[in-house]
């Protein structure tokens, strides 16, 4: 008998210093670039001494800071919400969206801009429920009949329709609604506050620490339900957790950050390739990765028409959409070879 | 010991399992054979819980399977289903992951757990592919790194579907080997297969499944004689002996 070949396992540590380094640079970026410049020493003289520094302070902590912030936040709740999703219902199209965490919040959103257009300030705590209460009606719709992919995936589509459809409604009673609404839809960092984004975060961090303590069920889910019943896990109700576990994490960054689907659905997919499917590396480098792809895009939608600015939601579209292709023609390149 | 009593089982209302009556002891390898939809899955699925029972028990050492939790019945009996995820994990993590079942808070794997899933690495044979990901194994590797998973439960009792589905006769005749050196350390060994002529071979108990009873259920040579095989397939089975025991052939 021939002798297997030895495998070995990549070392992980490059991958994380690495995904580390790259958000810090991006981070470093974010807070230098725009329609100023403020080099490096201000920028740090502003973070660590205050406003005091004069218009380029300012500049860092209350215009970029915030934004900055919040797409790491963003980028990082998203992606992990991705891969949780695409794991979860073993499924690699599946998004937060898929579960109707869009379309709920969506909803909720338009609903506010109709009913109250002068406080934006309500949209992203309706956004939040919005988004937690259409999950929530999915899952239960699943929980029915037994919490298998398909009826989630399916119910998902069809709660998310029907959410679309209520959206499409109110715009044409209620007009006015659509020019803050279409703020929403495309996904935005802009006009944020660091005390605005004090909420998201604690939510999104209390997921992320649920999401981390269930790295194992969630390989043991994937193992199939037969295997994960055997092993003592009930499949059906850990599937519903941590849905319902991805669903805060979506719904936190799309109460302030608006529907960025992207990162949730792309990040998942390039780092898998790295990590493989093992969810204790695979989470923490998806919350690295999809922070530093959401502030190198926003950092990209400041700068490339300046000074017009284009919403984040676009050029990630622009920025992530090609590069997903490119690895998927490199990929099949390297299955046909 | 897991003894099943009258123990009737099915799929949504549909009863498949018409009362069996049946023990897996210890040190014993008890396999189970029947035509295909004859309920052998099903009998291995209910004896551990995996679908609810419609009628009669399900004893392990004494207690009732029902009050039983989950992780209860994962510490007492391992299963290796015959449709499987894939995921792309190591098949040392995939055998870690056989202690699941022991797994607390702080929901991290012990030093513990970490010695038994290479001990069951090593039994299972499968130390040379430990750190290769499942997607890149063959169908008879990856039939390894499950036996692997499942013995690194360290259950008293394990049930295996099929086994050696899409092995070939070295990889086969191997899983047999493992199996009698488990049931020689005092394991509760029990396998669903398909061939007859093995499953005549390494059997200490030979049960056959028809229409969802038991038609025959004793030593190899009882069940032989019986005649039981015979009637559950539509097969004349032969035998000679040799110096290994009887060999059985179709004629």
């Amino acid at each position: 008998m021939k002798s297997s070949p030895t495998y070995s396992i990549r070392p992980k540590t490059p991958l994380f210093a690495a995904l580390g380094c790259l958000v810090l640079l991006a981070a470093a970026l974010s807070l230098a670039l725009g329609p100023v410049w403020i080099s490096p020493g201000e920028v740090l003289s502003a973070l660590f001494g205050g406003a005091e520094g004069g218009t380029g302070a300012r500049i860092v902590l209350y215009a970029r800071l915030p934004r900055t912030a919040g797409c790491i936040l963003a980028g990082a709740a998203l992606a992990v919400s991705g891969a949780l999703t695409q794991s979860v219902l073993a499924n690699p199209l599946a998004s937060p969206g898929t579960i109707g965490v869009n379309a709920g919040g969506g909803l909720a959103a338009a609903l506010c801009c109709a009913l109250a257009p002068e406080a934006v300030y309500l949209v992203p705590a309706a956004a939040f429920l919005g988004s937690m209460a259409a999950a929530a009606l999915v899952l239960l719709l699943a929980e029915r009949t037994g919490a298998a992919k398909i009826t989630l995936v399916l119910a998902g589509v069809a709660i998310s329709n029907i959410l679309g459809a209520a959206v499409d409604a109110i715009l044409t009673f209620a007009p006015d609604a659509l020019n803050a609404y279409a703020d929403f839809r495309v996904g935005s960092l802009d006009n944020l506050s660091l005390s605005r984004l004090a909420a998201p975060a604690v939510m999104a961090a209390l997921a992320l620490a649920a999401a981390l303590a269930l790295t194992h069920e969630l390989d043991v889910l994937g193992l199939g339900a037969e295997t994960a019943a055997a092993l003592g896990l009930n499949a059906a109700r850990m599937r519903l957790v941590l849905l319902a576990v991805a669903s805060a994490l979506a719904a936190s960054a799309v109460s302030f950050a608006g529907l960025l689907g992207f990162v949730g659905l792309i990040t998942p997919h390039i780092l898998r390739r790295f990590t493989g499917d093992e969810a204790r590396f695979l989470l923490p480098a998806c919350a690295l990765g999809g922070a530093a792809l959401l502030l190198v895009c926003d950092t990209a939608s400041r700068l490339l028409f300046a000074p017009y600015e284009l919403p984040a939601g676009v050029t990630l579209a622009f920025i992530g959409g090609p590069f997903f292709i490119y690895l998927l023609l490199r990929q099949r390149r390297g299955r046909t070879a | 010991m897991i003894e099943l009593k009258g123990l009737r089982a099915g799929y949504g209302g549909r009863e498949i399992l018409h009362g069996v009556d049946i023990s897996f002891q210890p040190g014993r390898i008890t396999i189970l054979c029947g035509p295909n939809g004859c309920g052998k899955s099903t009998l291995l699925r209910a004896a551990l819980g995996l679908i609810p029972s419609m009628g009669g028990e399900v004893l392990y050492d004494g207690v009732e399977l029902s009050g039983l939790s989950r992780r209860e019945v994962a510490r007492r009996a391992a299963y290796m289903p015959q449709e499987r995820g894939a995921p792309s994990i190591t098949v040392r993590r995939l055998a870690l992951h056989g202690r699941f079942p022991y797994l607390d808070i702080p929901r991290r794997y012990t030093a513990a757990d970490l010695a038994a899933a290479e001990r069951a690495l090593k039994l299972a044979d499968a130390l040379d592919i430990a750190d290769a990901p499942l997607p890149e194994l063959s169908g008879g590797q990856r039939q390894r790194a499950f036996l692997a998973m499942a013995l690194a439960q360290e259950t008293p009792a394990l049930l295996m579907d099929e086994p050696t589905a899409f092995l070939d006769a070295g990889h086969q005749l191997r899983v047999m080997d493992s199996a009698q050196r488990l049931a020689r350390e005092g394991r509760a060994v029990v396998m669903v297969l398909h061939d007859l002529r093995l499953a005549l071979r390494c059997a200490d108990t030979l049960a056959v499944l028809a229409d969802g009873a038991l038609t025959a259920c004793g030593s190899p040579e009882e069940v032989y004689s019986s005649g039981a095989i015979d009637a559950a397939f539509g097969v004349a089975l032969g035998r000679v002996h040799t110096d290994n025991g009887w060999q059985y052939y179709y004629e």
